[in-house]
């Protein structure tokens, strides 16, 4: 197929954002999730809720090296062990994989070399997990010790060091440049110059369910495979790959799962392995990960040092942005090309930069692989350039809220690097922050320790291309309606708590005219339901929302049409709402259930089912990576944080975050509250108080071993700790998304740690610019500069209380 | 998951079977109560007992009784009951802050008062899985030989992290202990009774003075303690969860105007709480005022040296031992810092 053919979805008369039934009357209604009962009453089942008769347990032998050649694998010992079935190694399975085509440079369990403490090796199968224990116990690894490089300094002086082989040249994972205007021209003439260095720790997802898997491999030779994975569809592909065979004989299936943020969008070493155990004993095996094992397998939020260079005009208006980042990536590319992308290409909204250029580089270290945490890539560089536009904004004397409104962009427009921006409602979120969190009269204003900062960002709903080259839907729903009344409605879509599946619940309600009791959703099984690409990217509600839409208004149709030829009325009159199909030319006439209207259809059409599917347009600019960050859709935010500092001590509690966040349409505004309150809050964590840290460890051992990866050293806030969190939706009704719906899930992540930043700046006069702001990291600052006398320039500036 | 060891399980009725279950198999048994602290050092095999005991069976270890001697409280109290009880808070409003300030609600509901004097020391080299620690090397406090604090240590310095024990401490409270007899299985049991700050020894292996088979009983708060107000400050990242980073107990006599006495007890230092010495000459009969708590501060900074054992920069954690003397000072002493 030529490139320039890809699939459209239907244009609807009204648009996508219209209801279909005159009024809306399940779209932006308080509803329940569908799955929210079974969730809060324990009967949700989770993959470690599985239990398969004779089933087996397995655990992953892991190295205790940061960096070794693996000279040799010794396993007799543990197979003679009473209970043990089963033990396989990365011999058994040596195909590489990886989630991006183009980077597949991880295998299922080492073969060669071990790239982090944590890395896998082998894995045994027993009848139940302390036989497991005791069995790693006994496999003997010979190995050879290496250097290790644990960070982008020792990457970049070390190349002969080098981690993975993949690499194109020593610890480079990827680099990538790009320019957009002329940006050393921009900043010689701007009239002011800010320059600084930011560090942005990473940060690890730290979902309450850990990775868990159960394969069973059966007699027909067929791999069921259940998961919790957040790409079900990708996890399909590679376990075939890996374990060689056919892709029509591989089933994944999701059950419910427990939180992902990104941490489970990937294929991981317990699948292939719980998979090659279950193909080898004839038994269905299981893999749960401990604590500890969830953060090895972490694909977290990349540590980035940033240096960047931005300039602004007297009048507030930026003038371009020049910016330096590394990555430090870990030992394998994960989703590391796009981030790499990412840490540039989606920093060009909501405000318009004349000129732009970044120059990102990814290396691999020796240390558990980074990669998509919601905000995919672009959560650090925003932070670096919204404390940027407050320092900015104070050699300007202007107010920063006022600087952000002036450098907007606007709606149906593009930015310097090629993205197509559609609905814009970031200035009606600067508004609402402005006015709920009381902006004027706090600013500059407040006593000594307490203060006030704002930010904004923008976000992608999904991406214009899938991850491995097609032309096929990104995302896909089949549609079936019974006489009985009920709607099931199948999807590949991954529900991670998010709210997908009751976002296509809400869909089928809205144009059929259910109860929500009534329509079943049936999602993430590769068997009963057509591909969606998955739950990142922010793309589910958007994407499949859409195909919802579609197959849920061709049945529509269908039914006003059987409806409007029986009654001799025009299609355009039928309406299906409330459990009752109508026509509004004289309702008390023509007036059925919609069980009965179903009944009719089906007599009239046969069995009735439908499929819908979206497919983006082309996007992006026409340059090598123009594509990665183009989106169909931009979600924008806009944060206000107030804190109450202890400058004795450094602590920093954030008492509040008013968080705006346009996510197009709200179709369950509470779910899209949990978003944006859950997002605020990861953003808060992330500031304060998580530290993603790897220890020196001890002479004879190699180093890189995450410094306490358990949920007592990885010190995400309680509820005590938690700030008052004010949602404020703004609805820009995007002419693409289904019924105006754009992303919600991410975006809102985004200004919380700038917004901090700048919030302890006004309280403290100190600048916070590297992660987190740790109380001893606070004092510090405000012992090393003259905090208390930046802090009174800054409020001269503004003059005394209003 | 992380497994548990295999191990044998009692749950003694009384503490002369207790005893007797200790006494039958010398060096091999785990005391539990509350389970908080056991459970996940049993999962990170940091004890591999060949036998539980489970003391939740014993009525006599329970309730907490106020007599002419004084305040009388069971090792098998619960931290919530403790922090909730009328007497203690009207009395020992430290005792009831510090229960408060232990973990979580669930925790302290699961977590007694003899569990809590007897709580494991804590080292972030320590409180890991074997996995981890392997890794890194075993420590000489379980498997290895050398430690990663002190890298030159003979001795263990894993941190007391009880926060209760240095308001027990500050207030001169005693713990009552069960031995065994003479002849071990068959003799009678004997209570002896000692003060909690010598029931503590600096050994960050073991360090606290119960030999095997001895059973913590009960707390004793002494009559002549009444009138003594205390106060609890801790230094912890969050608002719950955490263990400290720095404990600090003072107990007062007098008030603001005159104090008569004074005794503060700073932890999550080394393996057991320190008692500030040379306050007296500083502070009896004087008044609380603004160079009282820096004298005060100045003197627990010279004597309390947080270490690496305990997360956050060492050197802060030493910043901020003199702030939060002078804060639960203040606190004790009922006006601002």
């Amino acid at each position: 197929m030529p490139k320039e053919d890809r699939l459209t979805p239907p244009v609807w008369e009204g648009g996508r954002a219209a209801p279909p039934n005159g009024d809306f009357r399940m779209i932006g209604k308080r509803n329940r999730k569908v799955e929210g009962l079974a969730k809060v009453t324990g009967r949700a089942v989770y993959a470690d809720d599985l239990v398969l008769p004779r089933m087996l347990h397995a655990k992953l032998l892991r190295s205790i090296h940061a960096h070794a050649r693996i000279v040799s694998i010794d396993a007799s010992a543990a197979l003679a062990l009473p209970g043990v079935h089963a033990v396989v190694t990365g011999a058994d399975m040596p195909t590489h994989f990886g989630i991006i085509p183009w980077t597949e440079d991880e295998q299922a369990l080492c073969t060669d070399k071990v790239r982090y403490v944590g890395d896998a090796i082998a894995a045994v199968a027993a009848d139940d997990e302390r036989t497991c224990e005791d069995a790693l116990k006994l496999i003997r690894v010979e190995y050879e010790v290496l250097p290790a490089v644990t960070d982008i300094e020792t990457a970049l002086a070390h190349p002969e060091w080098q981690v993975n082989e993949k690499a194109g040249e020593g610890n480079i994972s990827k680099h990538v440049r790009l320019e957009f205007g002329d940006v050393d021209g921009a900043l010689a003439a701007a009239d002011h110059v800010v320059e600084g260095d930011y560090w942005y720790e990473g940060s690890t997802h730290a979902p309450l369910e850990p990775h868990c898997c159960v394969a069973e491999f059966d007699a027909t030779g067929l791999l069921t495979v259940w998961s919790s994975t957040q790409v079900a569809h990708y996890l399909h592909r590679d376990l075939a790959k890996v374990l060689n065979l056919p892709t029509q004989r591989v089933r994944v299936i999701q059950p419910v799962v427990g939180g992902g943020f990104g941490g489970k969008s990937e294929p991981f070493s317990l699948e292939f392995a719980a998979a090659k155990l279950s193909m080898s004993t004839g038994r269905p095996v299981k893999i749960l990960y401990t604590r500890e094992e969830v953060f090895y397998a972490h694909r977290g939020r990349h540590p980035m040092r940033l240096r960047y260079r931005t300039g602004m005009n007297a009048d507030g208006m930026i003038a371009g942005t020049d910016a330096l980042v590394q990555l430090d990536g870990g030992a394998y590319s994960s989703f590391g090309l796009v981030t790499t992308y990412y840490s540039g290409q989606l920093l060009t909204a909501p405000y318009a930069l004349p000129a732009y250029r970044f120059d990102s580089t990814r290396l691999f270290t020796n240390k558990p692989a980074c990669g998509p945490k919601r905000g995919h890539g672009s959560v650090q560089p925003r932070f670096a350039f919204e404390c940027q536009l407050d320092k900015l904004s104070e050699r300007a004397g202007l107010d920063p809220i006022d600087v952000r409104r002036r450098n907007f962009i606007g709606e149906r427009t593009k930015t310097v690097n090629g993205m197509r921006v559609t609905s814009n409602g970031f200035l009606e979120c600067l508004d609402a922050v402005e006015r709920e969190s009381g902006w004027a009269g706090k600013f500059r204003r407040m006593p000594y320790g307490r203060g006030i900062g704002v930010a904004g960002s923008m976000y992608i709903s999904g991406t214009n291309y899938c991850i491995y080259p097609n032309e096929m839907p990104q995302s896909a729903v089949q549609l079936r309606l019974d006489r009985s009344g009920r709607a099931t409605v199948m999807s590949g879509c991954s529900d991670i708590g998010q709210g997908v599946e009751s976002v296509l619940a809400y869909i089928v309600c809205e144009e059929l005219g259910l109860d929500l009791r009534d329509v079943r959703v049936v999602a993430g099984d590769t068997d009963l339901t057509p591909v969606d690409l998955g739950a990142y990217s922010s793309r589910e509600t958007f994407m499949v929302g859409n195909a919802c839409l579609d197959a849920a208004r061709h049945l529509r149709i269908k039914i006003a049409q059987t409806l409007a030829e029986r009654w001799g009325v025009s299609p355009g009159e039928i309406v299906l709402a409330d459990g009752v199909a109508c026509a509004t030319s004289d309702p008390a006439q023509f007036a059925i259930s919609v069980k009965e209207a179903f009944q009719w259809a089906e007599a009239r059409h046969g069995t009735l089912g439908s499929v819908g599917w979206y497919q983006s347009p082309k996007l992006g600019g026409e340059y090598r990576g123009g594509t990665i960050g183009a989106s169909p859709a931009y979600s924008f935010t806009a944060h206000v944080a107030e804190v109450d500092c202890d400058p004795e001590t450094g602590f920093v509690a954030v008492k509040h975050i008013w968080v705006a966040h346009d996510c197009g349409r709200a179709l369950n505004p509470v779910t899209v509250e949990g978003q944006m309150e859950g997002s605020a809050y990861m953003g808060f964590g992330e500031a304060l108080l998580e530290t993603q840290r790897y220890k020196d460890a001890a002479p004879g051992h190699a180093f890189g071993l995450h410094q306490g990866p358990s949920l007592l050293d990885y010190r995400m806030p309680t509820s005590l700790d938690t700030p008052e969190l004010h949602a404020l939706i703004v609805e820009s009704v995007d002419p693409e998304g289904p019924y105006g719906a754009k992303e919600a899930g991410e975006g809102p992540l985004h200004p919380s740690i700038p917004a901090i930043a700048n919030a302890i700046y006004d309280a403290l006069g100190v600048r916070c610019d590297a992660l987190p702001f740790d109380p001893p990291s606070v004092a510090r600052l405000l012992r090393g500069g003259d905090a208390r006398a930046n802090w009174e320039r800054a409020r001269a500036q503004v003059g005394g209380p209003r | 998951m992380l497994t548990l060891p295999v191990f044998a399980w009692s749950r003694p009725k009384t503490v002369d079977e207790a005893m007797r279950v200790l006494a039958a198999s010398p060096g091999e048994c785990l005391i539990v109560a509350g389970g908080t602290d056991a459970v996940p050092n049993l999962k990170h095999r940091l004890h591999e007992p060949k036998r539980l005991v489970h003391l939740g069976g014993i009525e006599e270890l329970r309730g907490i009784r106020v007599t002419d001697a004084g305040l009388e409280v069971g090792a098998l109290v619960t931290l919530t009951e403790l922090a909730a009880h009328p007497y203690v808070r009207e009395h020992y409003a430290g005792v009831a802050d510090a229960a408060e300030h232990v973990a979580s609600p669930q925790i302290r509901n699961m977590g007694t008062v003899g569990g809590n004097l007897c709580l494991d020391t804590r080292c972030t080299y320590y409180n890991q899985t074997f996995f981890w620690r392997e890794a890194l090397g075993f420590c000489l406090k379980k498997d290895g030989t050398r430690c990663h604090v002190v890298p030159q240590g003979k001795r263990c310095v894993a941190a007391h992290s009880s926060d209760v024990a240095p308001v027990w401490i500050a207030l001169g409270a005693q713990v009552e202990i069960a031995t065994p007899g003479a002849d071990g299985a068959s003799g009678a049991v004997t209570r002896r009774v000692l003060p909690v700050e010598a029931f503590f020894v600096g050994d960050g292996v073991h360090n606290n003075v119960l030999v095997p088979g001895e059973l913590v009983t009960r707390v004793l708060v002494p009559a002549s303690s009444l009138g003594v107000r205390t106060a609890y400050r801790k230094l912890r990242p969050r608002a719950a969860i955490d263990f400290p980073m720095l404990s600090v107990a003072v107990a007062a006599r007098g008030d603001a105007s005159r104090i008569e006495a004074l005794r503060v007890v700073v932890s999550a230092l080394g393996a057991k709480p320190r008692t500030l010495g040379g306050l007296d000459a500083i502070a009896v009969g004087k008044p609380h005022d603004a160079a009282l708590a820096e004298a005060v501060g100045a003197v627990a900074f010279k004597q309390c040296h947080p270490l690496s054992n305990v997360p956050y920069d060492t050197d802060w954690r030493h910043d901020m031992v003199p702030v939060f003397v002078k804060r639960a000072l203040a606190a004790a002493l009922g006006v601002n810092a």
